[in-house]
């Protein structure tokens, strides 16, 4: 045995440049977004309380009153961004400065996997079989990675990444953007909400995020016959959490059956103008953004 | 991980990669004093967890191209969800029918973003022809294995 072996540390020759590829992917994302005012997070650590929704009707608000205006479709596994704004999975064009991103029709700069999958397929990786939660997290990462940094999204005024349920993609957006303008936290009123979303705004707390404030969709049904807002969860999240995290309520959006029927045929953008409290809501709150 | 050529006390340089099966990765390194080569065969969890970072083993030799992870990893991609790639232009590289037919076993969910690799490769070397055996020289070269 030859007691004179060299350590890791002395051997220096030759390298595979790891931590250089991961800085240059790091490299790559900041490039990317020296060209995007504000980038802000729409989380919530429940699911189907509506995030997507909000953030793509958001992005159309916002969008209509002149904003340039992108949005990631963050939820790789279960995306519904391009449905909601009426954008047809189509051949993504590679310009010279990036893959070229669909724009909805109120002009809101879009990329989502679900421009990417086959129709009613799972998003599914090349893995060994059965060992795939290995290292699935860093794949679902890399996919994030490159939404961001691979899209030709421009200028932008600001790019809203809607997050799926959970708080690991907050984690994940947060590394890739230590400079994340805020975070957005839509929650319904149900204390099941207000506890799960409890623990994102712990979390990105915990991290120094900056907290814009709480948006409480689906606050109650309006009468049809007299016009007051019913209940529809018992609960008052909203207001729970914006002073519990001394955080502004933003706005209390009443669920109205119509934007369902708006979101699923990607007619958002009549609805955004329309005249209903709910729009109206949502307008003042974009105004607020 | 280093591997180091005792007889001669040189660090060994990468050589080669190669995926003998099962997800193995091969990746053979070579003393450049005394040409001694040894394999490190890293288990398929641990390739795939390298791969999934999007680095390459040994150095990246070609730029990275767009969404290259998504198109390389993903298994349930559209088939048009990206551009053909383009057609021949004057002094692209002329692809012979068996290379085009090997490029056609190619997912074409990833298929032009490995085009543009092979050609790139082949245009940096003065190659005028695309061939399987420039594909084979390629693959080892740039560390494409499974293209």
């Amino acid at each position: 045995m030859n007691s004179g072996i060299r350590t890791y540390h002395e051997v220096d020759e030759l390298h595979s440049d790891l931590p250089d590829q991961i800085a240059a992917q790091d490299e790559r994302v900041s490039a990317r977004l020296a060209s995007v005012a504000r980038v802000v997070a729409v989380m919530s650590g429940k699911g189907g309380v509506g995030k997507s929704l909000v953030s793509a009707l958001l992005a159309t608000a916002m969008a209509r009153r002149g904003r340039r205006v992108g949005l990631i479709d963050a939820d790789l596994n279960g995306p519904s961004v391009p449905r909601l704004l009426g954008i047809e999975p189509g051949t993504l064009v590679e310009g010279p400065d990036g893959l070229e991103p669909p724009t909805s029709p109120a002009g809101v700069r879009v990329m989502s996997m679900g421009l990417l999958l086959e129709p009613e397929r799972a998003l599914a990786w090349r893995e060994p079989a059965d060992a795939g939660f290995v290292w699935r997290g860093a794949q679902e990462r890399g996919a994030l990675r490159e939404f961001l940094s691979d899209v030709a999204w421009g200028e932008l005024d600001v790019l809203l990444v809607d997050l799926p349920p959970g708080t690991q993609r907050l984690a994940e957006l947060h590394a890739l953007i230590p400079q994340l303008a805020g975070v957005l936290t839509v929650t319904i009123p149900s204390a099941a909400s207000r506890d799960s979303v409890t623990r994102s705004l712990d979390m990105a707390r915990t991290r120094g995020l900056r907290l814009l404030g709480v948006i409480e969709n689906m606050s109650g049904v309006l009468c049809g016959a007299c016009g007051s807002l019913v209940p529809l969860h018992a609960g008052d999240a909203g207001e729970d959490l914006a002073e519990g995290f001394d955080v502004p309520l933003l706005a209390r959006l009443p669920f109205d059956p119509e934007l369902g029927a708006a979101a699923d045929g990607g007619r958002l953008e009549p609805w955004v103008a329309g005249a209903g409290p709910a729009a109206e809501a949502l307008g003042r709150l974009a105004e607020k953004l | 991980m280093k591997f180091l050529c005792l007889e001669c006390d040189r660090q060994m340089a990468f050589d080669e990669r190669a995926v003998p099966g099962d997800g193995t990765m091969a990746a053979v390194f070579k003393c450049p004093d005394c040409g001694r080569k040894t394999a490190m065969l890293a288990n398929p969890m641990e390739t795939q967890l390298v791969s999934s970072l999007g680095v390459k083993v040994g150095g990246r030799t070609v730029p990275d191209a767009d969404f290259e992870g998504i198109r390389s990893g993903v298994a349930s991609g559209r088939d048009d969800a990206f551009e053909s790639p383009p057609a021949a232009s004057p002094g692209a590289v002329r692809w012979s029918v068996e290379a085009v037919e090997r490029l056609g076993l190619v997912p074409s969910f990833v298929r032009g973003m490995v085009k543009k690799i092979y050609s790139d490769y082949a245009k940096e070397r003065g190659i005028e022809e695309m061939t399987p055996a420039v594909m084979d020289r390629a693959r080892t070269d740039l560390g494409l294995e499974g293209m």
